[in-house]
């Protein structure tokens, strides 16, 4: 625990004192901001509108017209900014020859993946933590249904735990930043696109695909529906990314 | 303290390290010998547990590297080639950082940062940025680094590469202070490095030993033959032909100023020496044993004899 804490602790601080992180945060939080701008602008366009018959104003949702589409957005800025969060965990370490202070230290294999994993978490938590400050304005002015928000933080952050694990896996197998970067960002993207082909498989695969895909499971969160089997599947594929990097690093051994 | 038994590596076809043999004794300061490519940084990356042998065994400290790696990576320090340094790091942040991971109790850690700042003297840069720092500095934190946990063993991969003299000699003179409270080896090509900072030698070249021991043994096992170097205040053609002459002496040769004089191993010709020249009235001014120069013992051995 101490050992993980120790690792924790330096990547936390790398982060930190160079400007990666915050660019990561500034960049992620004014997307995500200029998003939400937008989905209220063009709410409070529609309630103007709406508010002349009242039928119709029963129907405004307001989780329905902004959080969905804002938590929709987010998620895909998400999956652009955390591959550049993770590439330099190992491949930095490698270039620098600074793993081999690491391996030939009396650390596992397992303390030094975690404790890198749960810093890039923690940045992934502040970048959330921030964007959280506009929900405070529509609680102020309107009155916003909190449990899909909650329920569609918890999907942004399993899913940015689930990015984390796999862009920590492409850092461990290369020791250019920018490779780790590309494979793991076209990794992102084809899991999150994979469903596209269901429609065109067998009833076998086709489950198979849907299951596979980050949207199908994230989409069920942001509509405040929470399912074991959605945070499931993103703990795991989170456990996967993590077992995969612990098979890369173990491979020295016998390489 | 360290043993090596048939430790063999290979990098697919290619074989770094072969059926190499070695001990080194606790306390003592071990050179690893070898031209560029023999092995050395090879063998010391397996010794430190970075690297997994194909065959054969090595116990640091008694415990098996391969089957007890953590006990052996917390009683060994390791300097690599390549420094392992945090460039966005404070130096010391940088020792705080490894002491943590070399399992270094938080009541002992910042004793123990003090002593390798002390030791490696880095009193001056404690504060600054390791980025901004010469390469003789950062070569020290390297070796504060390895110095932290109070290890038993030291293992130093090429502790002098790219310093200027004054900075070499300076980094020698700290690791002779080492010596005794740590049993050393440290890999170098520089032969005046063994020959002034080593109790003993270990030689490879492709991936073999060649020869390992102590320096004595090894120059009086590498000799053939024995001689003395002499001066004297008569020079000249008749000395050279006068010396010659004694029953036994094989090579008489002029060096600067300096007569060397070498006869079979086995017999000792000093006292008929020093009689010719008392009768001859030529002048004894100096007179010292010829021996085997660390140079001259690493070519011969290098070269297979």
């Amino acid at each position: 625990m101490r050992n993980i804490w120790a690792i924790y602790v330096k990547e936390l601080k790398s982060y930190f004192t160079s400007p990666m992180a915050y660019a990561v945060i500034a960049i992620f939080t004014l997307i995500s901001g200029f998003f939400f701008y937008s989905l209220i602008w063009w709410f409070n366009s529609q309630s103007l509108y709406y508010s002349s018959n009242p039928y119709w104003a029963s129907q405004l949702n307001i989780n329905q017209m902004v959080y969905s589409p804002l938590f929709g957005n987010m998620s895909i800025v998400l999956l652009l900014m955390l591959p550049v969060l993770t590439m330099r965990l190992f491949a930095e370490e490698k270039k620098m020859g600074t793993e081999e202070l690491l391996y030939t230290s009396p650390l596992t294999v397992n303390q030094i993946i975690l404790g890198k994993y749960f810093a890039a978490l923690t940045v992934v938590l502040v970048m959330l933590g921030v964007t959280g400050i506009y929900s405070i304005f529509t609680f102020v002015y309107g009155n916003p249904e909190l449990n899909p928000i909650l329920t569609g933080y918890l999907g942004l952050f399993l899913l940015g735990a689930a990015f984390v694990s796999i862009g920590i896996f492409f850092s461990s197998l290369t020791e250019n930043q920018i490779v780790a970067a590309v494979l793991s960002f076209g990794a992102l993207l084809l899991l999150w696109i994979i469903n596209w082909l269901s429609s065109a498989s067998g009833p076998t695969w086709r489950e198979i695909l849907e299951y596979l895909s980050f949207f199908r499971h994230f989409d069920e969160l942001t509509r405040g529906v929470l399912d074991t089997t959605d945070i499931f599947y993103y703990i795991s594929f989170s456990f996967f990314g993590l077992f995969l990097t612990y098979s890369v690093i173990q491979s020295r051994k016998w390489r | 303290m360290i043993e090596v038994e048939n430790l063999t590596k290979k990098y697919g076809e290619l074989i770094a390290v072969k059926n190499l043999n070695f001990k080194v004794e606790e306390g003592k300061i071990w050179g690893f010998l070898g031209p560029n490519g023999a092995g050395k940084t090879t063998t010391m990356r397996i010794l430190t547990g970075y690297l997994p042998a194909t065959e054969g065994k090595a116990f640091v400290g008694g415990f098996d590297v391969f089957e007890k790696p953590m006990e052996v990576k917390k009683i060994t320090g390791y300097l690599p080639e390549n420094l392992p340094l945090y460039p966005e790091m404070t130096v010391y942040s940088y020792l705080n950082f490894v002491a943590q991971i070399k399992g270094v109790p938080s009541k002992k850690r910042k004793e123990r940062i003090e002593m390798a700042i002390e030791k490696s003297r880095l009193e001056e840069v404690r504060n600054r940025l390791i980025r901004n720092l010469s390469r003789g500095y950062k070569q020290r934190v390297g070796i504060a680094q390895a110095l932290i946990h109070d290890p038993k063993v030291l293992i130093l991969d090429e502790p002098t590469m790219g310093l200027d003299p004054a900075q070499i000699v300076e980094i020698r003179q700290l690791i002779k202070s080492l010596k005794g409270e740590h049993t050393i080896i440290l890999s170098t090509h520089i032969l005046a490095e063994v020959t002034q900072v080593c109790d003993g030698v270990v030689i490879i070249n492709e991936g073999k030993l060649m020869a390992s021991g102590s320096l004595e043994e090894l120059a009086s096992s590498f000799a053939d033959k024995e001689g003395v170097s002499i001066k004297l205040k008569k020079t000249g053609e008749e000395v050279i032909n006068g010396i010659r002459e004694i029953n036994g002496v094989e090579n008489v040769v002029q060096k600067n100023g300096d007569i060397e004089i070498e006869w079979k191993k086995g017999i000792d010709l000093r006292d008929e020496i020093v009689k010719k020249i008392l009768e001859k009235n030529w002048g004894l001014l100096e007179m010292k044993p010829l021996t085997l120069s660390l140079e001259e013992l690493y070519l011969k051995v290098i070269s297979g004899r």
